[in-house]
């Protein structure tokens, strides 16, 4: 009986908590929406802030995709998003199935290669000399080629290649296939569902990568789409007249998060799986 | 010998054929920037290059300067201070939620609750500024309106120094309280399901059982996890507080990271500010190598 009781609280209080956590996420969010969303003459007539806007109004977005500068930005960040990731992958895969593999002369030193790296770096000033003395500065590439292949994600697929039963690897090379065929026709194939879940982490690396811009690019014509999201968020409130179709800054600058936010919050729901599994598999090599 | 290694290499020539990209990557993008680190020595002479470029007199030129400089101490005090912070407030509420969501029994919702509270993990810092300026900036934010209407005086969260590293800190935890706590769920679900069944034919309550199963049972994976994020002090989080901050927080916010940016990439002092990482970096692996060789002590190491 009382049993019953303690555990009747221990839900309330748990589920409470737990519906709790999912309102901490998600309201911030609903919230920048709905700024993005509230016409101004909604603004000035609540004197401040509104919640649930009486009406919508698109004029923010139209307002910001009016200026070129964030369509460019868009198809820069896609561009580096979609090669960026196949690049990654091709090289990551590549390095990763040989140190898979035993026997090879020099394996543990390729490996230490690798894994020296996630310990200690050149840092970020002597990486932005190298990176302008070959030639990538104000390129599009400098948001990719410097950091194509990330060590940890090397560690991880390599985790995926070894655990693939040995007798299928054993069984081709005697039907005569040589290293390549079994790398593309067999361990890749085989490990479709992991190279996915590090394709995405790339994915997202790019698509909200910051920093390689601002170090590498001063072409503003090359800027990505969190650099030009950013620099709009800087911006400071403008005095309002008392207009009715303004834009205020504030919600032309919330429109430009939920146009940098969308594809991944769109994307994220149907992939979350993936990711989680990710996580997993990384910490428990990791 | 040497013939049989040939004869190895020569048979494994196809592995090498792959590894050769990777290879010439890290050299390139890897190695070669720690062979850079010597500009740390060195007066930095842009047309000279790095190898052409003088040697500092004396060698260690810059690490003093740095050294005696007011920066010194505020810029270590304010990475290792941001880093305690987040270690000391960002580590029990995922292990809070991993108890909680391990405990429900109402499948969507749970599910509900896990996709919601990873999502923020894969938001920019970029987003997560914009996110904070509609909540907390001084005259757009939401919560300072609220303080308005009750009659209160704004507080300017995100220019203030008394409130800047709370804002850090709390961003930090929202990002990263629903991904944290995935790996203490996997761990809880390794526990020995018949010590719950013995527990209940015991007449345990549910308390009970968390206090004596569930947390025992993901003991060791939080002391890992702790003693991980301790090798990681010197990183206090560049991304976020190059994002977030402004001058009026320098004094609090400015960490090793930030400042190697600005005065190396910003003021082209690029010789002090390579010092000034090379320190980190240093101080940074012997951090990591003591927190590895203490959790390999504790069970399992990083690799």
């Amino acid at each position: 009986m009382v049993r019953g009781l303690e555990d009747k609280i221990f839900n309330a209080v748990s589920y409470t908590i737990l519906a709790l956590v999912g309102l901490v996420t998600v309201v911030p969010l609903l919230y920048v929406l709905s700024v993005s969303l509230t016409p101004y003459a909604e603004v000035l007539k609540n004197g401040g802030y509104v919640l649930f806007p009486k009406e919508i109004t698109f004029n923010a977005y139209e307002k910001l995709l009016s200026n070129s500068a964030i369509p460019r930005a868009f198809q820069i960040t896609i561009f580096v998003t979609v090669v960026g990731t196949a690049i990654n992958l091709t090289l990551t895969a590549l390095l990763a199935y040989p140190l898979s593999r035993k026997g090879m002369p020099g394996r543990r030193l390729f490996l230490f290669m690798v894994v020296f790296t996630l310990l200690f770096n050149g840092g970020i000033i002597p990486t932005y000399l190298i990176v302008k003395a070959t030639g990538l500065i104000d390129t599009v590439w400098a948001l990719i080629v410097p950091n194509a292949i990330w060590s940890f994600n090397v560690l991880v697929m390599k985790g995926f290649f070894e655990n693939l039963p040995e007798e299928i690897f054993e069984s081709a090379r005697i039907d005569g296939a040589h290293e390549w065929r079994i790398l593309l026709r067999i361990a890749v194939p085989l490990s479709i569902p992991s190279i996915m879940t590090i394709g995405l982490f790339y994915a997202v690396g790019h698509w909200n990568s910051f920093f390689a811009a601002i170090m590498y690019i001063t072409d503003r014509s090359l800027f990505p789409l969190q650099v030009v999201v950013r620099e709009i968020l800087m911006m400071t409130q403008q005095p309002l007249e008392n207009a009715e179709d303004m834009v205020p800054t504030v919600t032309m600058q919330m429109s430009a998060v939920i146009f940098a936010s969308l594809p991944i919050i769109a994307v994220y729901p149907f992939l979350q799986k993936h990711f989680t599994k990710g996580m997993i598999i990384g910490s428990i090599k990791g | 010998m040497l013939r049989t290694l040939g004869r190895q290499i020569w048979k494994y020539r196809a592995y090498y054929l792959m590894l050769l990209p990777g290879i010439i990557y890290y050299a390139v993008y890897k190695y070669l920037p720690i062979y850079g680190i010597v500009i740390a020595f060195k007066d930095y002479d842009m047309l000279a290059g790095i190898a052409n470029s003088p040697w500092a007199d004396p060698w260690y030129k810059h690490f003093q300067a740095f050294y005696e400089s007011p920066y010194f101490s505020q810029l270590l005090v304010n990475t290792v201070l941001i880093s305690l912070y987040k270690l000391v407030f960002g580590m029990f509420p995922p292990i809070a939620l991993a108890v909680l969501l391990n405990e429900c029994r109402v499948d969507w919702f749970k599910r509900w609750v896990q996709t919601l509270s990873y999502m923020p993990h894969f938001l920019s810092w970029v987003i997560i500024y914009g996110i904070l300026i509609v909540l907390l900036s001084q005259d757009s934010g939401i919560v300072n309106q609220l303080i308005a209407e009750f009659g209160g005086n704004p507080i300017p969260f995100l220019t203030s120094t008394e409130w800047f590293r709370s804002v850090l800190v709390g961003s930090e935890i929202w990002q990263n309280l629903g991904w944290g706590a995935i790996i203490y769920l996997a761990a809880m679900a390794g526990i020995d399901p018949t010590l719950y069944e013995a527990a209940r034919v015991d007449g345990a309550s549910r308390l009970r059982m968390i206090w004596h199963i569930t947390l025992p049972g993901i003991r060791n994976v939080i002391v890992l996890l702790l003693i991980l994020r301790l090798g990681q002090m010197m990183d206090a989080g560049f991304d976020q507080i190059y994002i977030l901050y402004n001058i009026h927080v320098y004094p609090v916010a400015d960490i090793l990271d930030t400042w190697v940016f600005r005065t190396g990439l910003e003021q082209w002092n690029f010789s002090l500010a390579a010092a000034v990482g090379l320190f980190k970096s240093v101080i940074g692996l012997l951090l990591v190598l003591g927190s590895n060789s203490l959790a390999k002590k504790w069970g399992e190491g990083i690799w």
